[in-house]
């Protein structure tokens, strides 16, 4: 019967890779999210419906099936050969959360009073001043505390890698428990708990955003 | 590997008979995750601080934690726990561990609404004198309950999506049908197409269905703050 901070030791071999998923997806799928979501707002049909039907793909399907299929379909399919199977993981989480954050960043910018953008158009701005100083700043803090939400999710999402055979925390956490089936609830409570630690920082973002997005703000 | 569109139609009567599993679970687990939700709000109104704040807790430990780990705890950890233990079968243990997670997203959908809920309608319902049943019943969930509707759909459409999991801890549905068939005939990129088309052909009507519903309520609600 080994103790709490032996099992600890164990799982957290995993806490690296846990950590390279997040913070990689996190970074890829805000890039993806922006970059979607400002397509969509575009005036080129073509660049609009392409990320729409990008968009519904990813939010339509589950990522636990997006995952599966990325991990056989792109060295099989494709024969695409990315390395490790870490950025099998990375890609399909950022394309799957790239496309639900991509309709915050459209709904935020939507969102920005029509009157914002007459005036820039009347002070004579052009359309790229109008959206780098006009309407994105004001987007942005509507974007944050949904942001923030959907890095809780992204984080949630990690523990899904070690079905495709990364070594995260769950990795180790299933290979200790298949020795000593009595530790199992030690095992899994550890590992819920790590996650809580590691989703502590995000949700305190969350709440900040939440509070920034409220503050100073002409409603109407 | 080549693509072949002979496994891709032969998958398809295979994996569309795990879709009846995937949605019958899916139902399981919304209802579980829409009568468990009562139970967080119910906890965070009784007035003592502490048992407040600790379900408030618990509710965003089990919020922001991955409901894969949830689900194997339940399924690999519950029967050794001692005294309250038992073992559960696949379908109960995905049951409870989405249900579970799910309710504390339910919970704030009906907070939510019941915050809605003008303080007019409170103090009206305690000056005509009606007991705290019937100003539940008639007063505050009549209108609390309507507008989140909408959003209690799209947790649907999400919990659907997040059903496969359950694969993982042996539930037969699509996507571990899709798994074993790959297995045996190391063919895995045509069975899980054809569950990623049976998921984007059922989550995305339904998404259509409840963008229309969320504009009809908005609509709704527009008119009643016009003539206010």
């Amino acid at each position: 019967m080994s103790s709490i901070p032996d099992i600890s030791l164990i799982l957290l071999k995993g806490l690296k890779v846990t950590l390279i998923v997040l913070v990689l997806s996190m970074m890829l799928s805000t890039i993806i999210a922006l970059v979607a979501g400002l397509s969509r707002v575009s005036n080129n049909r073509l660049l609009t419906g392409f990320t729409k039907f990008y968009v519904e793909i990813f939010r339509g399907t589950s990522l636990i099936v997006q995952l599966f299929w990325f991990s056989y379909a792109l060295p099989g399919l494709f024969n695409i050969h990315l390395g490790s199977d870490i950025w099998v993981a990375v890609l399909a989480i950022s394309l799957n959360y790239g496309a639900y954050m991509s309709e915050i960043v459209r709904g935020a910018i939507l969102s920005v009073p029509p009157g914002q953008t007459e005036a820039s158009i009347a002070l004579n701005l052009s359309r790229f001043q109008r959206m780098r100083h006009i309407i994105i700043p004001q987007a942005i803090r509507m974007m944050l505390p949904e942001y923030g939400n959907y890095l809780i999710q992204i984080l949630k999402a990690t523990s899904l890698v070690s079905l495709i055979g990364l070594t995260d925390f769950l990795y180790y956490g299933n290979i200790y428990r298949s020795t000593h089936l009595t530790e199992a609830p030690t095992v899994y409570i550890l590992i819920l708990i790590f996650y809580f630690l590691l989703a502590l920082p995000l949700i305190g973002f969350t709440r900040k955003m939440e509070k920034v997005a409220k503050k100073g703000v002409v409603h109407g | 590997m080549t693509w072949s569109w002979e496994v891709f139609i032969e998958t398809i009567p295979l994996i569309f008979k795990g879709l009846w599993i995937t949605l019958g679970l899916t139902i399981a687990c919304y209802l579980f995750a829409m009568i468990a939700g009562f139970f967080w709000v119910f906890m965070s109104r009784i007035p003592i601080k502490p048992v407040n704040w600790l379900f408030r807790w618990i509710a965003e430990f089990i919020r922001s934690t991955p409901p894969l780990v949830q689900l194997f705890f339940i399924y690999y950890a519950w029967p050794v726990v001692p005294v309250i233990g038992v073992t559960l079968n696949p379908f109960v243990a995905a049951i409870l561990g989405l249900g579970i997670h799910f309710s504390t997203y339910t919970s704030e959908v009906y907070r939510s609404g019941i915050e809605s809920v003008d303080k007019g309608q409170w103090e009206a319902s305690t000056a005509l004198n009606l007991s705290t049943a019937q100003k539940w019943r008639y007063i505050i969930l009549p209108q609390a309950i309507p507008p989140t509707i909408p959003m209690l759909g799209n947790y649907l459409i999400i919990m659907f999506k997040e059903v496969p999991l359950a694969s993982t801890i042996g539930v037969v549905a699509m996507l571990h049908l899709a798994n074993d068939y790959g297995a045996q005939y190391y063919k895995y990129v045509e069975p899980l197409t054809v569950v990623a088309l049976f998921f984007l052909l059922l989550s995305y009507p339904s998404a259509l269905l409840i963008s229309r519903l969320e504009k009809k309520y908005n609509r709704r609600f527009d008119k009643k703050t016009a003539t206010l």
